[in-house]
């Protein structure tokens, strides 16, 4: 399984993404769809704390651990592969299919924006 | 505290119907897990306030939700169904080989004795466990790596394990049924499976007797004749006399021998209910009325009963978790429909009344005899 087909789980190689030298943890917003909201007994978005590099993996990581419904709802369990239906867009660009240990936009790493994790158009 | 508890599932969401001993005035509740795929709510026999409800879809995936509390409450509980091993492959519809996935769970069955105890059944079909309340689910392996399974091919639904029918004389002794692969059966709580379909012809196989590969659509015993066993297959009524050991047919006087759903008076093991659909086509009550029919005499012999049910223009379908009974004299019957509607019977079926018109298409129909 390769680091860029999975979401989360696998890792980049060590010493790929060193510490930045404040490495502190960043609080990043993460916009979910109603039904995972509810899932997680969120009301609006959820806020997870993560430690540079902040990429779509380390902020899956994050939110799982932080609300436990949502394991498996986003990620297969089994590959770590994202599901099909779920879309990830940040700093309107879509991240879906980027390589997971892509960092996010500093928009998205300020806070001024949401990951926004978006459950894809199926159906009429 | 008494009365009825409804556990019906949706294409939508999940709906709790509550009645008094007289079954007549109803209280609905829902939906819960709104606008998700709830295949099947079921209850504890051990307590009755422990509820389990499978919830599920496409974009993400299974979710198991535990209750403590009658359903006021939710909490969603352990989703992890991870086939033991290396999962190996089944026949897919085209005849090309597909390692086991896991897409639903499409049936939970509570432990007679233990709350905390439940069998799962899941599309690939397999069978998990849980006996810590639904937050570890371990699988049965025995019945996935059956000589058979990799010819195991899916019905129309998926290759589903909707039935779990352990005995309630001896829990260790257990029959499930898989679409399309026919009842399996076991002696040691799941540890070693064998097939038990010597009786059954299906018509659609190239042999027609064939071991393995009927697309058997559901099983009901009344826990006081535990040997008596009924299953409604795509085509055929049948029953067994020995557990599961061979079948015979009792489609008798049916008008059509199709359906998907079956079960068995509270109170007498012999009276026998099922809803004929048109075919295998056709996934609808012949003529346009929707009417079930009941056997006092074990098959063979059936009655319709069709008195407040639709006797025109009726094209909905009745799923195979979609009949129920409760426990009260007399006893109460239950049915729910593709075109969202849930029926009681509170006189054995004799007279009809729908409790709700308009839900989504239902999935599942449990009731619970509350103490």
């Amino acid at each position: 399984m390769s680091t860029e087909d999975t979401l989360g789980q696998a890792h980049a190689p060590p010493g790929e993404h060193r510490p930045r030298a404040a490495d502190t943890a960043i609080v990043v917003r993460v916009a979910l769809p109603h039904q995972l909201r509810h899932l997680a007994r969120l009301r609006g978005e959820a806020v997870v704390e993560v430690t540079p590099p902040v990429t779509v993996a380390a902020v899956v990581d994050a939110l799982e651990a932080a609300h436990p419904p949502l394991v498996g709802t986003l990620r297969d369990r089994e590959t770590g592969r994202r599901r099909a239906m779920i879309r990830i867009y940040a700093d309107g660009e879509d991240y879906s299919n980027a390589p997971l240990t892509t960092e996010l936009p500093p928009v998205v790493v300020s806070g001024r924006e949401p990951l926004r994790l978006v459950g894809s158009i199926a159906g009429g | 505290m008494g009365g009825v508890r409804v556990l019906v599932g949706t294409s939508k969401g999940g709906f709790v119907l509550t009645s008094d001993d007289g079954r007549r005035a109803w209280e609905v509740e829902g939906p819960l897990f709104g606008g998700w795929e709830v295949y099947h709510l079921a209850g504890s026999p051990a307590d009755p306030d422990r509820l389990y409800a499978s919830q599920s879809n496409g974009w993400f995936g299974q979710v198991i939700q535990r209750s403590d509390d009658g359903g006021a409450t939710w909490d969603a509980v352990g989703n992890d169904f991870a086939y033991e091993g290396e999962p190996g492959t089944h026949l897919h519809y085209d005849g090309t080989s597909r390692p086991w996935e896991l897409t639903r769970v499409w049936h939970l069955e509570p432990s007679a004795t233990d709350p905390d105890t439940v069998y799962a059944g899941i599309e690939d079909a397999a069978l998990f466990r849980t006996t810590d309340g639904g937050h570890s689910w371990s699988e049965l392996t025995g019945l996935r790596t059956h000589e058979t399974a990799p010819s195991w091919a899916p019905g129309a639904g998926g290759l589903c394990l909707h039935t779990i029918l352990p005995r309630p004389d001896d829990p260790e002794r257990m029959l499930v049924a898989i679409s399309a692969a026919g009842v399996l059966a076991t002696d040691d709580g799941g540890e070693s499976w064998r097939l038990a379909n010597r009786g059954l012809v299906s018509d659609f196989m190239p042999e027609p007797e064939a071991e393995v590969g009927h697309c058997v659509h559901k099983l009901a015993r009344h826990p006081a004749r535990p040997d008596v066993v009924y299953m409604q297959k795509h085509w055929d009524v049948m029953r067994s006399d020995d557990d599961g050991a061979s079948w015979h047919e009792i489609s008798g006087d049916l008008p059509t021998d199709f359906g998907f759903a079956i079960d068995v008076h509270a109170h007498d093991p012999e009276t026998v209910y099922v809803v004929p659909i048109t075919s295998d086509e056709q996934h609808y009550p012949p003529d346009g009325r929707l009417r079930v029919y009941r056997s006092r005499t074990g098959g063979h012999q059936w009655e319709p009963l069709t008195d407040g049910l639709p006797q025109a223009d009726c094209y909905v379908n009745v799923l195979r978790d979609c009949l129920a009974v409760d426990a009260l004299d007399p006893c109460g019957v239950y049915l729910g429909t593709t075109g969202g509607a849930v029926y009681v019977s509170p006189d054995e079926g004799d007279h009809w009344t729908p409790i709700v018109h308009d839900l989504p298409r239902v999935l599942s129909v449990e009731a619970q005899t509350l103490p």
